[in-house]
Formats: structure tokens, sequence, C-alpha cells
């Protein structure tokens, strides 16, 4: 994580200005922006809500870049930094893409099922080709259990309700975060019998460590990052 | 993460198993009708045999966690000698995955698409100092330079070319 200081102070946003079509503050909200997803997808237990558009304009953002620097002279001390930076956005998006893959994999029916029943004008949690990655996988694996095992079995034990057979994410791991905006009156539920529910005050600039579940609206609306 | 061949002796007996426990349970349903006391038995050579369901099931999904993880670390191509521990439905699996990784990476972003499999570590500098390992002929970087790679020769390369070659173990990062 030493590296995000890094991208916001020594590489100012002036070597995004040579390319014409960029405003400079459009491209560090848009890192910054990207940044922010990195982190929230790495810490939370569950998949968050997809960020199609954000990754597209990553995507540009970096093709814009990679354009300009071709035109850079060879040798010039501007190539080696834009390159650099390139390679750290590129690492971020990379990083930030794998992530939800792996909890796509790793939740396969849980997600699917998810977005299965999620209402029309809800967020959806799956790009397209996500959704169609994550079919891919269930079916695929569906395959390989029954082939392998499956159809040598009695009859009544020829299939697998995977809802039930793969874990779901522990909501309830717990999560380190910086609270952005003033949040009052968060109640954080007893995690064990003897406990109680109480209520917490979360002032803006201060550091939590709390269970996932307590404040996973917060981290979707943007209130809490994850840290 | 290694692979061992699948174990196939070893889960049709379990599949033997479970079968003759099936059936034993399905001759005393048929003289149950009327009579409770072989219910309990029955229950419980069902959740016998749930538990040999669940077991199998366990032991090849971590196989295929195992082969999934070989995607991420070799890339498309398996070295011989990982495939002979395969069974030809793994491969099958291994393949059907591989594609769908792909058409996924290939529609990121709306263009061309992002090889997520590459950038695995943060870039800590531009260029790196490798040593090669194996014999790999001649190998082109950006700016148009051929560097002829030679058993035991050193060269000092831009990282992210070198990326795939240090995973398939043709350049190695020295770190003096």
């Amino acid at each position: 994580m030493s590296f995000i200081p890094v991208i916001k102070s020594e590489f100012p946003a002036s070597l995004l200005q040579s390319s014409e079509s960029h405003d400079h503050s459009d491209a560090d909200l848009i890192q910054s922006l990207v940044f922010q997803a990195w982190l929230n997808e790495k810490f939370s237990p569950e998949l968050m809500e997809n960020k199609s558009e954000l990754v597209e304009c990553v995507m540009e953002q970096l093709t814009h870049m990679e354009e300009n620097l071709q035109r850079v002279r060879k040798g010039d001390v501007k190539a080696s930094v834009h390159r650099m930076e390139i390679d750290r956005i590129r690492f971020v998006l990379s990083s930030y893409l794998r992530s939800r893959l792996q909890k796509i994999e790793r939740f396969f029916p849980h997600v699917l099922e998810k977005e299965k029943s999620r209402a029309d004008g809800d967020p959806s949690f799956l790009s397209p080709e996500e959704f169609a990655f994550a079919k891919e996988f269930l079916a695929n694996t569906e395959v390989y259990l029954r082939n392998v095992a499956l159809k040598h079995m009695p009859p009544n034990l020829q299939s697998i309700d995977m809802l039930k057979a793969v874990p779901e994410p522990c909501l309830d791991s717990f999560v380190f975060l910086r609270v952005k905006e003033r949040q009052e009156n968060i109640l954080v539920e007893p995690e064990t019998d003897e406990q109680r529910e109480y209520v917490v005050d979360l002032d803006k600039g201060s550091q939590h460590l709390m269970r996932y579940r307590t404040i996973a609206p917060l981290v979707a609306s943007g209130a809490v990052q994850l840290i | 993460m290694s692979l061992l061949t699948l174990r196939r002796n070893f889960f049709n007996v379990h599949v033997i198993t479970t079968t003759k426990i099936y059936r034993e349970n399905c001759l005393n349903e048929a003289k149950t009708e009327g009579k409770s006391e072989l219910i309990p038995s029955i229950k419980f050579r069902h959740s016998c045999l749930l538990r040999n369901q669940r077991c199998i099931a366990a032991y090849l999904y971590d196989r295929l966690l195992r082969i999934r993880a070989l995607r991420w670390e070799y890339g498309s191509v398996l070295p011989t000698t990982i495939r002979f521990h395969m069974c030809a439905e793994e491969m099958e699996w291994f393949n059907q995955y591989k594609k769908s990784l792909a058409t996924y990476m290939r529609s990121i972003g709306g263009e061309e698409g992002l090889d997520i499999t590459q950038d695995m570590k943060p870039p800590k500098s531009l260029y790196i100092e490798v040593r090669c390992l194996k014999d790999h002929g001649e190998f082109e970087i950006d700016d148009g330079t051929v560097i002829l790679l030679k058993k035991n020769s050193q060269h000092f390369l831009p990282r992210w070319k070198c990326e795939q070659l240090i995973r398939q173990g043709v350049l190695e990062h020295v770190i003096s």
C-alpha cells in the first residue's frame, strides 16, 4: 500500500494532461475511485457491487496513457515515470478484478442465486460477463462431479445441492475501516447470548475494527472505507 | 500446490460401499410396511450415505481448486508431469475453465480486454535483473532491441516483459 501516496504526490496529474481530451481532475477522481473500490473489494468478505463503468473508464485512461507513451521521445525521464504509473494503475485494476473473480468462484451458487433473485431496479453485483463466467463455472463443476462420482452412486444420491454444499461468505468477519462521513446511532448486534446490542457513533476520520455485517450498507454507500 | 493422481481405487471402494449400504436400506424399506422398528436403521444408513457423498464431493472439489490454481500459476499449458496426474474429466474441466477465463478477460473494458493473470505483484521497479535458466532463443523488447536468452546469461530487462517468462521458469529474478 506504500505506493498509493506516491501516485498522488510524486506523479502529479500533469502527466495525464499530455492527453488533450482528458480533464486532469477527472482522471484523478477516477483513479481515487478505483483505489477505493479495490481496497473495499479486497477486504470485504462478500462480493461488492459491480462497477463496470469505472473499469471501462480506467481501461480508456490506460489506453490513452499508452498512446502518450508512444509519442514521448525515447530515453526521456518522462517515459519511465509514465510507464511506472501505467504499471501501477494496471496492477490495481487487475488486482481488483482478480479479487472479484476469486469471490465469484468461491461462492458461485450464492452469487448466482442472489443475481437471479434481485429485483429489476436493484443494483447489479455481477457484470454480464461475470454472470456468464459464474454460470459456466457452475455448469462445469456440476458436469465434472456427475461424471466422476455422482453417476456411479445410488439413484437417490445422484445430485448435490450446491447452495447447501458450498459455504456462504462469512459476514461476521472483522474488518478495519476508516469513516468518511459521520454516522450516528449504528446498531451493533450482540455476538453471544451474554452480550446485548448497543449503539455507536462513528466520527469522521476515525478508524475502527468491526464486524462486516454491522457496516455493510455503509461500505456500499461510500460512507466508510475498508482498509 | 501438488496434485496427486486421482485415487480411483480408493473411491471406487467408497462408491461400492455406498451402493451396498443403499441396497440394505432398500431391502429394509421393503419390509417396513406397517412396522416402525426398522426406520431408525434406515435413517442411520441414509445419513452414512450422505456423509460418504459429502466426503467424495469434498475430495473432488479440493482437486478442482488445485487445478484452478494451476491455471493461474502455470498459464494455459500445463507441464506433462502434472497432466499425468489428472484424469480425463479433470482435463475437460481445466479446458472449460481456461475458455471461460479467456472469454471473461477479453471482455474487460470493452476493447481488447485485460490479462489479469499478469501483474500479480505490485510493481516496484521498472527494470529488473534476470538470469536465464534455460536457452530460450531470441527475445524482442519494446524499443526493438533483440536479446539472446542463453542459459546462465544475465540481463537487465523491463519488468513487464519478464513476468511471464519468470513464471514459466525460463528466467530467474536476481536479487543481489
